[in-house]
């Protein structure tokens, strides 16, 4: 600790704080526009100059770590004289267009000229011009000359988003930021950059000339996608959302959003939106009221259960859903006397139900990232998944931390991987048995039984010895691992190699409340169908709750078949989607930021939010939906008054939420023989921005690289093999139906394995995100 | 890719880095890109960037950054004519007319068969052989008269040595 003194007072910081850091401690605001907490220290601004004691000249207060006994003065003459001469200097060349600028009203250099500015220039020569420049379609780079060269969203690029797509080129007058030759900023974090621009450089294209910042009301909410559970300032005027924005929790999602969590709210106002209740009469879709609408459903619910039995009406939700609706939902199935409720749509493999001790999660807070030395990642597309864990894993990663990856693709993550085993879907229980029973030799312990058999490779000891090494590590599922065809094998293996080396052990959540849903029991108990037995033996009628089958579920055309062949399918959606072909009523529901409810992301915080905009037409939240319904069928407790109360009557069932929680799972048989090759196996990512109902609508994001037209990828070796070329079109074969997609070479995928993704309309047509495919040139024969 | 003879000369260069330290010859990269091609593209700095598994846009910012690197098709000989005092005061101004009117172009332009560019340049801390041009960037030609200039254009002509 060093004592310092800044403008009188007193204070002691630890070692190595700096004396921007320090004042802002002590609540003195020293100017900046370089600086940034979480940024690397450039001092290019000149902005923050302070007077030091002993010192001859203004120090920047960003760059100068406070020493024992130093005396600041933040606004002696000197000071001041040399903020002040900075100020006309970043002034010369600043355009004088607030008027018109987008950032108006919000920025920093407009407010700190107030404090520190002429009231009028003495610079008569022309401004310099920075062209504008089209970096994408989320970031907005068309008034350059206003960049006043603080290098924020470079260093952003650098050190948090992990990859440099900005840059400062040239130097001295002429310097500028721009991309490399007219590239575009594809980073699934770029939106942090429109935050960190102190001036109106770099600005937000959806919400460029739509809204004033003193215009908006600005309303909390939680992020309603990843596990992650952002929290956000929900920007709004006349009941629109215009802008969505962090706010700031260091445990959860920092001071950052991913553009997924920021850039969705424009599918609240898509066109798709479902506004009136309808009901399909001879074919064709009617508008009506509510009340006929909840009667028709509950009618057609009755008679089902009384001629087939309850058993056979079944429920899909997503595991966006909310936990008060949720929890609805699984007490009106159970109220009509069926158990077939489940939200885990993409998950295929469900053996592991009843042989969990508790729902699954990240298996410690996510803040406890930050102080993992050792990752085993099994199974995620971390960063289109998991945008902003996966920056905070990189962090800790930079910090010394190694990161061990087994998947079967092999996309590049943005940090240094130690070590890396790559298989085809149907070696990936192999290599983790590979795993445990090198990890069991490091320990000195027996290996279990059913690993005995398995060959060790390279890598998999390479990563055991780097377990064993660590004094923090932590094993992680992703989604991958999670909806896999193995899922419970893997999950019983990731936890006997945790056990071993006292790794902490933890679930990456699919979506915002993938614990919620455990939580809210949307699962089936014990005779009940899961998501799969569901879609795998048709029921007659399916209420749907925010789930489009073809897009959500885990085998679409099997999702689809099933939703034709039943008598009723009940949608609540806050979208007109494909339940236009098979549903017999259309509920309109309240989206993300309408409606009041919980999420309970994946270290198991449960974050309530109220909503923040009336819904759309005559879209009602989906408990309330679910609660009328609950009534109109005559069953008990269906009363509650509010989101807040069904949030208690829930948890008031549940007790301590924490307890709840856990990742054990028992009796799991693991067969970890090596697999042999057997023709080509899809490998199935869910793209960022095909993953929910919302951000499918959101149209900024769906101009952007990563929502591009999904391709298949093999690598050149297997292309070579069929004979086809990259960049052709192929036939892509699956349990009998087919699409047509164009092809990419990919040659970090393992041999055999077939990327398509899922969740997508163009990919729909196909089966199971896992199983066999095979790939042909499209004009049947050889390309 | 780079050429194999640019790759040769980088593997030299690298040795006195450390080897988790690529970048550092990240100029010395430009510059052997340059002497081969007389310029450096965009394509030049992509592969330069993965050879030294960086970021396209950090090699971006350095080729930028100085002058001395062409990204613009330059002549294969560019002369570089030093205009700072000394040299004015020597007679820059007679030397780079000459050479204008003699080649035909202004500066920053090349002649339309490639082979000679005329470009600027501040003092190069010779002014004791004022005026002064260099060739590429290497080779130095002091107190120059129209004379020396003639010799010296017709030996590039012949194809002379950089």
């Amino acid at each position: 600790m060093v004592n310092v003194e800044i403008d009188g007072k007193q204070l002691s910081v630890e070692n190595g704080v700096t004396v921007i850091e320090a004042a802002r401690r002590a609540g003195i605001a020293i100017p900046h526009f370089c600086y940034h907490k979480k940024l690397s220290i450039a001092a290019n601004c000149r902005m923050c100059l302070v007077q030091i004691e002993k010192a001859p000249k203004p120090m920047p207060a960003c760059a100068t770590v406070a020493a024992e006994g130093m005396k600041v003065y933040t606004a002696s003459d000197m000071a001041v004289k040399a903020q002040k001469g900075v100020m006309e200097f970043l002034l010369i060349n600043h355009p004088l267009d607030c008027p018109i600028c987008d950032q108006g009203g919000e920025c920093a250099l407009q407010d700190q000229a107030v404090g520190y500015g002429g009231s009028a220039s003495r610079f008569y020569e022309e401004k310099r011009v920075v062209l504008h420049k089209d970096i994408g379609p989320l970031v907005c780079a068309e008034e350059m000359s206003r960049c006043i060269n603080c290098t924020r969203c470079v260093r952003f690029g650098q050190e948090i988003a992990g990859q440099m797509e900005l840059g400062q080129a040239f130097r001295g007058e002429h310097a500028e930021i721009m991309s490399f030759v007219g590239g575009t900023v594809d980073s699934e974090l770029s939106g942090n950059m429109i935050d960190l621009c102190p001036v109106g450089a770099l600005t937000s294209k959806p919400f460029r000339y739509t809204a004033r910042g003193w215009e908006l009301s600005r309303r909390r909410s939680i992020s309603p996608h990843d596990g992650l559970g952002s929290n956000l300032a929900v920007q709004v005027k006349n009941n629109l959302v215009m802008r969505v924005l962090p706010i700031e929790n260091e445990d959860i999602n920092e001071c950052w959003l991913s553009d997924k969590d920021r850039f969705s709210y424009e599918g609240l106002n898509s066109d798709e939106r479902l506004t009136k209740p309808m009901i399909r009469q001879g074919g064709a879709w009617r508008e009506t009221d509510w009340q006929t609408a909840l009667e028709y459903v509950a009618n057609g619910l009755r008679q089902i259960a009384n001629e087939s039995g309850a058993a056979q009406i079944g429920a899909l939700a997503t595991p966006h859903s909310t936990l008060e609706e949720l929890y609805l939902l699984q007490k009106l199935l159970r109220g009509i006397g069926s158990d077939n409720v489940d939200f885990r749509l993409r998950q295929s493999d469900f053996s592991a139900d009843g042989k969990r001790a508790g729902a699954p999660w990240l298996g410690m807070s996510i803040a406890d990232l930050n102080r993992v030395d050792r990752f085993l990642i099994v199974g995620s597309f971390l960063r289109k998944d998991h945008p902003l864990l996966a920056s905070r894993i990189r962090q800790t990663v930079k910090k010394g931390a190694s990161a061990n990856i087994v998947h079967s693709v092999d996309d590049d993550l943005l940090m240094a991987v130690a070590n890396k085993v790559i298989a085809a879907p149907d070696a990936l229980v192999n290599a983790l048995a590979q795993i445990l029973k090198a990890l069991s030799a490091e320990k000195g312990v027996a290996a279990d039984a059913a690993v005995q058999g398995v060959e060790v490779s390279a890598a998999a000891a390479a990563i055991a010895k780097n377990l064993a090494s660590g004094s923090a590590p932590a094993v992680l599922l992703g989604n991958y691992a999670q909806q896999h065809p193995q899922a419970a094998q893997l999950h019983s293996l990731a936890q006997r190699i945790a056990a071993l080396c006292s790794a902490k052990f933890g679930f990456l959540g699919e979506a915002a409340n993938s614990v919620g849903g455990y939580l809210a029991r949307a699962v089936p108990a014990t005779e009940g169908l899961n998501a799969a037995a569901m879609l795998a033996a048709p029921r007659k009628a399916y209420i749907l709750l925010n789930a489009e089958p073809e897009l959500d579920c885990a085998d679409s055309r099997q999702a689809i078949a099933a939703m034709r062949a039943a008598d009723m399918v009940v949608a609540l959606s806050a979208y007109k989607h494909q339940a236009e072909d098979y549903a017999d009523v259309m509920l309109p529901i309240a989206a993300f930021a309408e409606t009041s409810g919980t999420f309970v992301n994946t270290e198991g915080r449960v974050q309530s939010f109220k909503g923040t905009v009336k819904p759309q037409g005559e879209a009602r939240p989906a408990w309330k939906v679910l609660r009328v319904l609950g009534n109109l069928l005559g069953l008990a407790g269906f009363d509650q008054d509010s989101s807040e109360a069904v949030r208690d009557e829930l948890l008031a069932g549940i007790g301590d939420t924490a307890a709840a929680l856990n990742n054990d799972v028992r009796d799991i048989a693991v067969q970890a023989g090596a697999t042999a090759a057997n023709g080509l196996q899809r490998v199935a990512d869910v793209p960022i921005y095909s993953a929910d109902a919302v951000v499918r609508r959101a149209a900024s994001l769906q101009r952007t690289r990563d929502a591009a037209t999904p391709v298949v990828s093999l690598n050149a070796a297997d292309l070579a093999r069929l004979g086809i070329k990259a960049g052709d079109t192929v036939k892509v074969s699956q349990g009998g139906d087919s699409i047509q997609l164009c092809v990419a070479v990919d040659d970090k995928l393992p041999g055999g394995a077939v990327r398509v993704p899922a969740g997508h309309a163009a990919t729909a047509g196909l089966g199971a995100m896992f199983g066999a495919v095979t790939v042909e040139p499209a004009n049947g024969g050889r390309a | 890719m780079l050429s194999a003879q640019v790759q040769a000369q980088l593997e030299r260069e690298l040795k006195k880095y450390p080897a988790d330290q690529r970048q550092s010859a990240v100029m010395s990269a430009l510059r052997f890109v340059q002497d081969e091609k007389g310029w450096i593209s965009g394509e030049d700095m992509q592969d330069v960037a993965a050879y030294l598994g960086m970021p396209q846009m950090a090699v971006y910012e350095v080729a930028t950054f100085y002058h001395m690197y062409n990204l613009k098709p330059a002549g294969r000989y560019t002369l570089t004519v030093c205009t700072n005092l000394s040299c004015q005061l020597t007679g820059a101004n007679e030397t780079l007319d000459y050479l204008k009117s003699k080649l035909g172009i202004g500066l920053g332009e090349t002649t339309p068969d490639g082979k000679f560019g005329l470009r600027e340049a501040e003092c190069m801390g010779a002014c004791v052989e004022a005026p002064l041009l260099t060739v590429n960037n290497k080779r130095m030609c002091s107190r120059l008269t129209p004379e020396k200039i003639d010799a010296l254009l017709a030996e590039l002509d012949a194809g002379g040595a950089k």
